[in-house]
């Protein structure tokens, strides 16, 4: 298990950076091995034995899952790298600028040979501070990049004025206020934002709430549905009353972000995308399995072309351990994890990030699988 | 550790196995006369004899492909070469696709050779002359046809059957889904691939009639034809399941027959070339001998916890040495013992 090949998943509109964030994981001393599969050659600045070309290579299984598509060429080369086993530590791959992340994703849950020698470790998203507001009104990839990611680098943000910064990030987060967003010029982070982050690991999917930006300014702009805040940077705070009538509501009601309520309100722009959004609901107690699961899955299996990614963390009737699942348009992965502590509130929430999203039926859906 | 075998240690031919260590996936391996040629995941190629072994480093990187025929082996790297090797140690370089991987490679007895690299696929004749055709999606499975000039190549939707001296497209079998690996029947009636779901798939050539073989837990990547063309053994399952393509129609509306049935996945056969015996190597590094006509067994090689799965496996020509190699670097042959 522990020996799988982590991979990650480069995505980025043209010209984002993307072979910028490539090169610098590469230069990097890190001391680590990548194998690294690109769609270019020629615009890797270092000799690295270990690149392979690929040729984005999409085709739908034969499984009866309409939205179902892998990347045939990335099957073939993971089994191929598997040959060189302990030769590399990780694999990144490097999608083409207009590219779904979603195939991508679901070949390593649908492959059971790649799933076996590889697992996805986060989808990481490079957006351009100064254009993705354009290009998240005419190129629908961009959204789709912005919407699957665990981890976005806003990038160029020395090209844009502070305000359009904050404008643009609020864009962001209407569309996934759950990526970890970083501010960055050139790319530059610390490696370990990128990679290892194991967001695709149903035991590290701990808090399913509302990432934040921990910006230098102490702005932490939260555009999430809930009025959590960000558990990372407020330990020991972890119940609040969460009773609020727009729970849920995708045009988010104002940053929440308790430490730094006096700050995070103002100037901040709070959007709502009209195509893709997030939904959370919460149930404040136990589900049961009996409902929930034949509900989630015909939820994924009639709108799963609509669901990007989905996660949740429950806690079941009779159950003493926590059930985790994640999922990729109709695919999902979904497991008992460790037991719900004593004294931590037994309490069932689902997260949804998607394309025309029907809020109300999700969330009535949900309610109606309490135990 | 445990030898999930079903066969007593009286039936065991593991004092026959002559066995070491590269360290490295063994991609393939094969018998040139005397030399046991074993290709491998760091590049190189080595020829055994006895104790003798010769390395030659063919390839940056791991060989990816491997076919032989009676003269030389042929291995295809990541490094985009195709090499021509000869028991000698003659090193000839066939191909040179710079910046993309061998996907696939296949020899003809009649001293032909093909391999793909992305959606092109290439054939060269005894003459040396070399033909090029474009797939419709990248080719990963490649066969000669037992009789003539004509090689079939698998891809998404299906497969092609192209004879590379002529200007006639190619004859396209459809099926959806994407193909893997592709092989005749030895008298040429048929054609099967492995598919991306778990299954393979047939044609009869004359009439295109399709013969699904399902069932499979994973992957069947590995087929092989009994010697007599009347069963095609493949691995993917908790046993090698053999299809019967006796009949005019093949398997359609037949069961397979298992044998070597085990706790673990089969992940090589290599039929015998004389006798209705299979080799199967399985997931645990297990190798057996099962004879067709009463499934009895036979232990050539012990599971092993360490040395990974079997990912090579050849007879040699008259069926009296049987070469074997893993994914996790572990590799020997098989002297047959004389019948008493």
């Amino acid at each position: 298990m522990s020996d799988k090949i982590p991979v990650t998943v480069l995505t980025g509109y043209l010209g984002a950076g993307k072979t910028t964030l490539l090169n610098r994981i590469l230069t990097e001393e890190h001391g680590r091995k990548f194998a690294v599969i690109v769609n270019e050659f020629g615009e890797i600045g270092i000799d690295n034995e270990l690149v392979v070309g690929a040729d984005e290579e999409i085709f739908e299984m034969n499984n009866g899952c309409i939205c179902c598509t892998v990347r045939g060429d990335l099957i073939r080369i993971v089994e191929g790298l598997m040959k060189r086993k302990g030769k590399f530590d990780a694999i990144i791959v490097e999608t083409t600028g207009l590219a779904d992340p979603a195939p991508v994703a679901q070949t390593f849950f649908v492959d059971a040979d790649v799933g076996a020698a590889a697992k996805l470790d986060a989808v990481v998203t490079v957006a351009d501070a100064r254009w993705l507001l354009d290009r998240l009104k005419d190129a629908p990839e961009a959204k789709n990049q912005i919407a699957f990611a665990d981890v976005i680098l806003l990038n160029k943000t020395d090209l844009v004025t502070k305000e359009q910064l904050q404008e643009v990030e609020a864009r962001i987060r209407g569309i996934n206020p759950y990526a970890k967003l970083h501010r960055t010029q050139k790319c530059a982070v610390p490696l370990d934002a990128v990679l290892g982050r194991e967001a695709f690991d149903l035991e590290r999917i701990l808090e399913i709430e509302p990432a934040f930006l921990d910006d230098e300014e102490g702005h932490h702009h939260d555009h999430g549905h809930d009025r959590d805040h960000d558990h990372e940077h407020q330990g020991g705070h972890h119940h609040h009353d969460h009773h609020h009538g727009n729970e849920g509501n995708g045009a988010g009601d104002g940053a929440k972000d308790h430490s730094h309520k006096a700050h995070s309100h103002g100037g901040l722009k709070h959007y709502h995308d009209e195509e893709m959004q997030s939904v959370s609901a919460r149930i404040e107690g136990e589900v049961d399995p009996e409902k929930f699961m034949p509900w989630i899955n015909e939820l994924t299996q009639v709108k799963g072309i609509d669901i990007l990614r989905s996660k949740g963390i429950l806690a079941f009737k009779d159950e003493p351990k926590r059930f985790v699942f994640q999922g990729v348009h109709m695919i999902l992965d979904g497991d008992l994890q460790r037991p719900w502590h004593e004294g931590e509130k037994r309490e069932s929430k689902i997260v949804f990030i998607g394309r025309h999203l029907d809020e109300a039926a999700i969330r009535a859906g949900f309610l109606a699988c309490a135990a | 550790m445990s030898a999930e075998t079903t066969v007593p240690e009286a039936l065991s031919l593991t004092e026959h196995v002559t066995s070491f260590a590269f360290g490295e996936h063994v991609s393939g391996a094969c018998f040139l006369g005397e030399i046991v040629g074993f290709a491998l995941g760091d590049g190189r190629v080595v020829l055994r004899q006895g104790e003798e072994a010769r390395e030659i480093a063919a390839h940056s990187g791991a060989v990816q492909v491997f076919a032989h025929d009676s003269h030389a082996l042929y291995t295809g790297g990541d490094d985009g070469r195709l090499l021509r090797i000869e028991a000698s140690g003659t090193v000839e370089t066939v191909a040179d696709e710079s910046g993309k991987w061998i996907d696939a490679v296949a020899a003809s007895p009649a001293g032909a050779i093909a391999w793909s690299a992305g959606r092109s696929v290439k054939a060269r004749d005894k003459a040396g002359a070399v033909k090029e055709i474009t797939a419709p999606s990248s080719v990963r499975g490649l066969a000669f046809a037992p009789k003539g000039y004509r090689l079939a190549y698998a891809h998404n939707g299906g497969a092609s059957l192209w004879f590379p001296n002529a200007s006639t497209p190619p004859e396209f079998f459809d099926w959806k889904g994407s193909h893997l690996d592709v092989t005749f029947s030895p008298d040429g009636r048929f054609l099967v691939t492995s598919m991306q779901e778990n299954a393979l798939h047939g044609w009869k050539l004359i009439d295109k009639k399709h013969m699904r073989m399902t069932g499979y837990p994973a992957k069947s990547r590995s087929l092989s034809w009994t010697h007599d063309g009347k069963w095609l053994a493949t691995s993917g399952a908790e046993a090698c399941i053999l299809w019967p393509f006796a009949d005019k129609d093949g398997p359609m509306g037949k069961a397979p027959r298992e044998c070597g049935v085990r706790r673990a996945r089969v992940t090589a056969v290599a039929s015998h070339p004389k006798a209705l015996v299979t080799a199967i190597g399985y997931d645990d590094g297990c190798v057996l001998m099962c004879r067709l006509t009463d499934g009895a067994e036979l232990l050539v090689r012990r599971a092993s916890a360490f040395t990974g799965a079997i990912s090579a496996l050849a007879w040699n020509r008259v069926g009296a040495r049987l070469a074997f190699g893993t994914a996790g670097g572990a590799a020997g042959w098989l002297d047959l013992p004389p019948l008493r």
